[in-house]
């Protein structure tokens, strides 16, 4: 008890019933237009309008072309689940920031950057990754297209409390280890429902020490650990970040909130669940040879001789091979994990005088436009373009193939994105998991290569 | 697909895989709906398993083998894991099954199946062993489970656990009731709860 998850939850409890689910009040809800619209259908037939619209907050991303946006959608399929977006969140009276608008990009790249995800909030959305809103010390959760009508219905969800796990990260971080390769190191080491019902806090001074970018990547990748969600308490980092940001308060409301944001963090005494401690010194770059994301191993390592077979079938691996020097087809960079300043940075200082290797096919794609404006700033383009790099328009791209941009059965992928599933980015595609470093190794070079001896 | 769960006996169709995510269960291309369509989900489900990448259909895919059937998959540990798509929850119902046996669930998918009147059953890995063993050596083999006095059965062999179901969505599914309901009925709370945090 007295964690900051317990906080969190405990002040957002509307009602609670004995052996029965508790009410829980939502601050925030985002809307894509995959997981909404039979929430919306099921609102009509119920004569129902949206109980706090103000709250609600909608963006296309996953269908979104990496061109072209300007045009009206190739996919006629994809073009009317995005329509019917548009159209439910003007019906219903919702703020809807639509392709090219400027504040458009994957609504988890958009939620924090504007400043609608906030320190003591609790944010849902129809997909899993909203986890990642938790960077900002918020109690975020992915939820399913029933739970979305709920809280559209009455700003409230009934849940289970989930029991809670500190995860510490403490020392330093090796050269050319990044948070990514952090979040990999411990599913590996938990596997992929090792935090399955749990709800994670990340401390020590490794996380204490991350930028809001990498914080946003850890805090992404707790689904796939199987937790509900993970978060960082706030501090000043976080106050940096968030100050000036479009919806976040100002002036005196600004310093009454950082006041109240001051005060989100676990007691000394806080009790959790559960409380694992990593070593920094232990992480590597770390590259995955499977087909979950709990099958990572540090680049440098052999695939282990008890790998599910399956997976390894499915990839064309054999256990105890190795993965550096291991051909690759296709780089992509982006993502809600991976597509925000900071990864195309990092990307960027790898490609800076070098060419992408020929046969490699190399997909950049930023988060948001916010992020594509931010690249251009600093001159990002310039370098990637000059060693060979072309930079797209956002979304979510090639991370789960809804648009165009998929991966052809058979060729390799080196993704900076959340999933290696069979087919996740395209039937037959097989993905390899890694972090901006490690997929800019592979784009330079055309085949797996340790960054650090890039660096 | 709203209907009410007390008792069901049947056989079964296994899947003794560990960590099957709901991108095998609905692949991502099929998310383009904007309708509720459980059929359309249902017969797409495991689709990329079904079929071999020509198209044709995957003769050694356990849905494609007539000798398996009835409303309960049994799956094995950490099912549904991945992303939320609820669709994944409604190719299930869609196709058929009522129920899922399983050692460990990812827990939104969990809530989707509950939310779609479809029974998340967690067993112990013991249990589940067994019954593998049972409907491998006999795909006939049936399994009872009881919601009201939440047991399962695997009537082959005799042996029988205890299930844990949260009791408010007991309730719903043993009486087809949803969530927003009960919410709705819980206007005043939930503005008497916003005027207490302005």
């Amino acid at each position: 008890m007295n964690t900051l998850f317990d906080k969190i939850w405990d002040s957002h409890v509307v009602t609670k019933q004995s052996d029965g689910p508790t009410q829980l009040y939502i601050d925030r809800l985002y809307c894509h237009e995959v997981t909404t619209p039979q929430a919306f259908e099921g609102l009509k037939g119920r004569g129902i309008r949206c109980f706090r619209p103000e709250k609600i907050f909608c963006m296309p991303d996953h269908n979104t072309p990496t061109h072209d946006q300007d045009k009206p959608l190739a996919d006629p399929v994809g073009r009317k689940q995005v329509e019917t977006l548009e159209k439910n969140a003007k019906e219903f009276g919702l703020t809807y920031f639509g392709m090219m608008n400027p504040r458009n990009g994957i609504i988890h790249v958009v939620g924090p950057e504007r400043g609608l995800s906030l320190p003591g909030m609790t944010i849902v959305c129809g997909d899993s990754h909203t986890s990642t809103h938790g960077a900002v010390g918020a109690v975020a959760f992915g939820i399913g297209t029933s739970e979305v009508e709920m809280v559209m219905a009455s700003q409230c969800i009934l849940q289970q409390k989930p029991k809670s796990m500190r995860i510490n990260v403490e020392g330093t971080l090796g050269k050319g280890v990044t948070p990514k390769d952090v979040a990999l190191y411990i599913m590996q080491q938990i596997t992929t429902s090792g935090a399955t019902g749990y709800f994670v806090e990340y401390a020590g001074s490794v996380v204490r020490n991350m930028s809001m970018e990498g914080r946003l990547t850890l805090c992404n990748l707790s689904i796939e650990m199987g937790a509900r969600g993970g978060f960082v308490a706030p501090d000043e980092t976080t106050f940096e970040y968030l100050k000036g940001r479009e919806y976040a308060p100002k002036g005196a409301e600004w310093d009454k909130a950082v006041s109240y944001w001051r005060t989100l963090k676990s007691g000394d005494g806080a009790v959790f669940d559960r409380e694992i401690t990593f070593d920094a010194a232990d992480i590597e770059p770390m590259i995955t040879y499977g087909t979950n994301p709990g099958m990572g191993i540090g680049i440098t390592k052999t695939i282990p001789t008890d790998a599910t077979p399956k997976a390894l079938e499915y990839m064309g691996f054999h256990a105890g091979g190795k993965m550096i020097g291991k051909k690759v087809d296709y780089v992509f960079l982006g993502a809600c994990t991976n597509g925000r300043i900071e990864d195309f940075r990092v990307f960027a200082s790898i490609a800076a005088g070098r060419h992408k290797a020929d046969g490699i096919t190399a997909w950049l794609v930023p988060g948001s436009w916010e992020v594509l404006k931010q690249i251009k700033a600093e001159g990002l383009d310039k370098i990637l373009n000059e060693a060979g790099f072309e930079i797209r328009q956002p979304g979510c791209s090639a991370c789960l193939a809804m648009n165009d941009d998929k991966i052809p059965a058979g060729k390799y992928s080196v993704s900076t994105s959340n999933r290696n599933f069979e087919g996740r980015q395209g039937p037959g595609a097989r993905t390899m998991l890694a972090s901006p470093l490690t997929a800019a190794a592979a784009a330079v070079t055309g085949v797996i290569t340790d960054p650090r001896t890039l660096m | 697909m709203k209907q009410k769960f007390d008792i069901i006996e049947s056989t079964c169709v296994p899947l003794p895989l560990d960590n099957v995510d709901t991108d095998q269960i609905i692949p991502a291309r099929f998310l383009k709906a904007t309708t509720r369509d459980e059929k359309f989900f249902g017969d797409n489900l495991f689709c990329d398993w079904r079929h071999n990448p020509d198209g044709s259909l995957n003769k050694d895919f356990v849905l494609n083998d007539p000798s398996y059937g009835g409303c309960i998959l049994v799956a094995g540990k950490n099912f549904g894991s991945g992303s939320s798509r609820e669709h994944a929850a409604w190719a299930i119902a869609g196709y058929g099954f009522r129920a899922v046996i399983a050692s460990s669930f990812a827990d939104i998918h969990k809530n989707n199946e509950l939310n779609n009147f479809v029974l998340p059953v967690t067993v112990s890995e013991g249990f589940l062993k067994e019954l593998h063993a049972t409907i491998a050596k006999d795909h006939g083999a049936k399994v009872r489970i009881e919601l009201p006095s939440q047991t399962v059965t695997n009537l082959t062999t005799g042996s029988s656990e205890h299930f844990e179901i949260n009791q408010y969505k007991k309730f719903c599914l043993m009486n087809g009731l949803d969530d927003i309901d009960y919410l709705l009925s819980h206007k005043k709370d939930i503005e008497e709860y916003e005027k207490a945090h302005a």
